[in-house]
């Protein structure tokens, strides 16, 4: 039973450092993205166009992940496109957290009709298909980073907002709060000193997944070709782009696909981990 | 009669969300840049022809009043004319419809059947390398969504290994004999297997993509919940009458385990149904979301909401839907 | 000769050295009450699983055997020794809340082991069962068999788990502490009518329970255990006479007496329960070195 126990902790350890490990690398490639890549996201060449990686016959120096139709620098624009994603991951999934948490913290604490209309707002939200609502949003507020996370923070603050809503109310019911707002404190201040940091850890864990969904609204968005100007390395523009092309040039889909799934994975599993850790009553 | 009074409450609340869905919708998309009815003219058209054309479209009115207009159409089952394929907009969705509930249920009967083997199987081999290896495939599964897995698929069963359809919902060179849009249904009932067999690899890949997220949550919600009724006496009871494992867990401990994770599966089927939108686009399937996708492209302001709408109608349906099946199922409730 | 023979059975947590169950040996004769009795962790229930072969995977037996007329049940492979107590042995389980399953009706829980195992017709299976409700004294049993267990109360419910033990005609019931859950107005009914079952169709009963009180009102012998070890083994009489073992007379001490429940008890000495620790400690070198 004890050999059990410590398997867990080390499987758990593992997932974290796994997935850490690849996130940081990820921050690191996207601010020194220029330096790492020798090539212009942007740079064309259309005499280079298609070559393919540095272990093929016929690659050509320099484009270690090769190039795609119009001669661009893959490795350059996966580089780059990290940057976008982990923008998106960081604002986006920030402000959706503040924004979905507040309304939850309010609803689940305060109760009363304030409870009864977000409620009824997140109903509302549970009946549109995300995907398709998310589109909706780029097409009225026009493509780019701006609208992608405005998009972002639109759809998804139910997710925190959900959970967060039902963890306050649960805090709420216990005799603590009641003990403060007893010793004197207001209502609004038992919310923010005594339930909030009860709260905070499932917070925290749901940041990290938000973060991977927000890559991939942003990824499913460019896909689309709805997100950023067409221009501008995404890896959902690149995946769309090679898909065009993949039997010709398989590695042109296939690298932004590894980064996305990579990326995805981590922040999910970091979460995951993060969750296990928090949890006191772990297995 | 307490289930008929929350059966009422359901309903009346279900309504209310879907007044709020329309609502939204409808005030969100007429504030869309770009004009639908300048789209839809040739070049050179006066400005005479498109005044004509947005007052037919009643676009000339003001927002409160076009809602007004267009909701009391939709009471009378009206949901206005399509911008783009001038054709009324209740046809095109529930043309469509029967493309994306085809895809959504074999994704959902997919679903079904990896997480309960794997829940099963997990449950059976409690404790060693097979339950570890079932709990870090469910982990993957879960961390990354349908999106991705369809991109994984075609890159390995469409382009590596070609073995299934990565494009449409049929061989667009077959005579097709139907009569409803429910081309799997329908070939089956025909004894089309030739039809059957093609629709089928057209879909299994959109399906699996879709099912391969949900198969990972009922698979863990089902293995846990099977994993605590293992321990409790009816199980050990059953035990000691002679039974084995397969048996236990099938009669004894599967019907009580089942109920705590339907609830769940409720809820996340109606995320299945939303990731068809993008599901069908990667695949160019030709149910609602692709046509969706369409509509916001070409600014089919009717199209939208019409297609909004009836996702919204058909995700308060699985969620009442599972209501009564899991009160069914409950004999404390069935009962009651 | 005996009908159930446990010999130097020794169980431990699987992978480790901890020991749950120490070199213990009893004998249950056909149709003898056989109390297992002890504090709780004393491994009383430990014995009864081991029986029935429904240890937890966490938890291997070392040693010993465990002989069911003359077939030691630790040889035969896990399906075997499943069917062969399908067929011969029964559970009277502790808790009747939990031990139904609530998504099934009545009537199947009891006859499905008829059915399945022993190869009855449904029709005779049904009949055996409404018999035996009748025989626990349950009113209406066709309704009852038609019944989910939350419609029925939890004393109901116990009569049905030993009318459900009794249907196959086992020659060996464990009956893990089967009144300890219950109203105390209630245990003495349901103690009653397990006893008068066991007489009536003269099954063997291993008796798990905590209680002196409720082993002089049933048993004929017992085993009293003090962690995994049996430290007196002896027919009732004599043990209430004249308990051989410190440890016995010490728990004798601590039991209410039925005349004066309200005279203070007198809790295990702790030379007492120092020697018996020194003999456990003793039993385990024993082990480690045969």
């Amino acid at each position: 039973m004890l050999d059990g126990r410590s398997q867990v902790r080390r499987k758990i350890g593992l997932r974290l450092w796994l997935s850490g490990g690849w996130l940081t690398i990820l921050v690191f490639a996207a601010l020194f993205a220029p330096l790492l890549s020798p090539h212009g996201p942007l740079e064309q060449d259309l005499f280079l166009g298609r070559m393919p990686p540095f272990w093929e016959a016929g690659a050509e120096p320099g484009y270690y992940l090769g190039t795609d139709s119009l001669g661009r620098d893959v490795l350059a624009r996966i580089l780059y496109g990290a940057r976008v994603a982990l923008v998106v991951a960081l604002v986006a999934g920030s402000i959706t957290a503040l924004v979905g948490s507040t309304l939850g913290l309010l609803a689940g604490y305060l109760r009363g009709w304030v409870d009864v209309v977000i409620s009824r707002l997140i109903d509302i939200w549970m009946a549109f298909p995300p995907v398709l609502f998310s589109i909706l949003l780029i097409a009225v507020l026009g493509p780019g980073l701006v609208s992608i996370i405005i998009a972002i923070v639109v759809i998804d603050w139910t997710r925190f907002a959900r959970v967060v809503r039902a963890e306050a109310m649960a805090q709420g019911a216990m005799d603590y709060p009641a003990s403060a707002q007893i010793a004197g404190r207001t209502r609004l201040s038992t919310m923010i000193v005594e339930i909030l940091p009860n709260v905070l850890p499932t917070i925290v864990v749901l940041l990290t997944l938000e973060m991977g969904i927000a890559v991939i609204v942003e990824a499913i968005l460019s896909f689309v070709n709805l997100s950023i100007s067409t221009d501008d390395p995404t890896w959902g523009g690149m995946i769309s782009e090679g898909r065009t092309s993949i039997h010709q040039a398989w590695w042109i889909m296939v690298f932004p696909l590894i980064a996305l799934f990579l990326t995805v994975l981590s922040f999910s599993q970091f979460g995951e981990g993060l969750k296990d850790r928090f949890d006191p009553v772990l297995r | 009669m307490q289930i008929l009074r929350s059966l009422l409450f359901r309903l009346a609340s279900t309504a209310a969300t879907l007044v709020g869905v329309a609502v939204i919708v409808f005030f969100v998309i007429r504030v869309v840049p770009g004009d639908p009815i300048a789209m839809m003219l040739p070049p050179g058209a006066t400005a005479e022809d498109i005044a004509r054309l947005t007052a037919l479209y009643g676009l000339d009115k003001s927002i409160p009043e076009q809602f007004f207009i267009w909701a009391s159409g939709v009471l009378q089952g009206d949901f206005g004319t399509s911008i783009t394929a001038r054709r009324p907009v209740l046809d095109l969705v529930l043309g469509r419809l029967p493309a994306t509930l085809e895809l959504s249920i074999m994704a959902l009967v997919i679903a079904v059947i990896l997480g309960g083997v794997a829940a099963l199987m997990g449950t059976r081999e409690r404790g060693t390398k097979v339950e570890a290896g079932i709990d870090v495939a469910n982990g993957m599964a879960l961390s990354v969504p349908d999106f991705l897995w369809a991109l994984i698929l075609i890159l390995l069963f469409g382009v590596a290994w070609p073995v299934f359809h990565i494009s449409g919902r049929v061989t667009p060179s077959l005579d097709l004999p139907f009569v409803t849009n429910f081309y799997l249904f329908e070939s089956l009932v025909r004894l089309r297997f030739d039809l059957w067999v093609d629709i089928v690899s057209h879909m299994f890949m959109p399906a699996l993509a879709l099912a391969i997220p949900l198969a990972a949550i009922i698979g863990q919600l089902l293995k846990q919940s099977l994993k605590e009724t293992m321990h409790l006496d009816y199980v050990t009871l059953a035990r000691t009458k002679g039974y084995g494992e397969n048996h236990v867990i099938i009669r004894e401990a599967l019907p009580n385990a089942i109920l705590p994770t339907l609830t769940l599966v409720g809820v996340q089927f109606t995320f299945l149904i939303g990731g068809t939108v993008i599901i069908e686009r990667l695949f160019s399937y030709e149910g609602l979301g692709n046509m969706a996708i369409d509509a916001v492209i070409n600014r089919d302001l009717p199209l939208i909401q019409g297609i909004v709408i009836l996702f919204a109608v058909l995700f308060t349906v699985v969620n009442l839907v599972v209501d009564l099946t899991y009160a069914l199922l409950n004999p404390r409730l069935r009962h009651a | 000769m005996s009908y159930l023979k446990i010999s130097n059975l020794t169980v431990n947590i699987a992978g480790t050295s901890a020991r749950l169950l120490r070199d213990v040996s009893l004998t249950v004769q056909p149709g003898e009450v056989h109390g297992l009795v002890g504090e709780s962790g004393a491994g009383k229930s430990m014995i009864g699983k081991a029986v029935l072969g429904t240890l937890p995977r966490a938890i291997e037996i070392v040693s010993g055997t465990i002989e069911l007329d003359g077939t030691d049940l630790l040889a035969l492979s896990p399906a075997e020794h499943r069917k062969r107590l399908g067929q011969s042995c029964a559970l009277i389980p502790q808790d009747p809340l939990t031990a139904l399953n609530p998504s099934r009706r009545i009537g199947p829980q009891i006859t499905d082991r008829l059915t399945d195992i022993l190869g009855w017709d449904a029709k005779r299976a049904r009949d055996r069962a409404a018999e035996l409700l009748d025989e626990v004294q349950i009113p209406d049993p066709q309704r009852v068999l038609r019944s989910y267990p939350h419609e029925l109360s939890g004393g109901m419910r116990q009569r049905i788990l030993i009318a459900s033990a009794f249907a196959a005609q086992p020659k060996l019931i464990v009956a893990d502490e089967p009144t300890t859950a219950l109203d105390v107005t209630v245990q003495k009914q349901i103690l009653k009518l397990i006893k008068d079952m066991q007489q009536r169709h003269d099954t063997a009963l291993l008796f798990v329970t905590h209680d002196l009180g409720v082993v002089s009102k049933i048993c004929q012998s017992l085993s009293v255990l003090y962690a995994g070890m049996v430290v007196e083994a002896t027919d009732v009489r004599s043990f209430f006479r004249e308990p051989a073992h410190a440890y016995s007379r010490a728990l004798l001490a601590a039991t209410p007496k039925y005349t004066d429940p309200e005279a203070s008890l007198t809790p295990v000495p702790e030379e007492v329960i120092a020697a018996v620790k020194a003999e456990v400690d003793a039993a385990d070198a024993r082990l480690r070195h045969g």
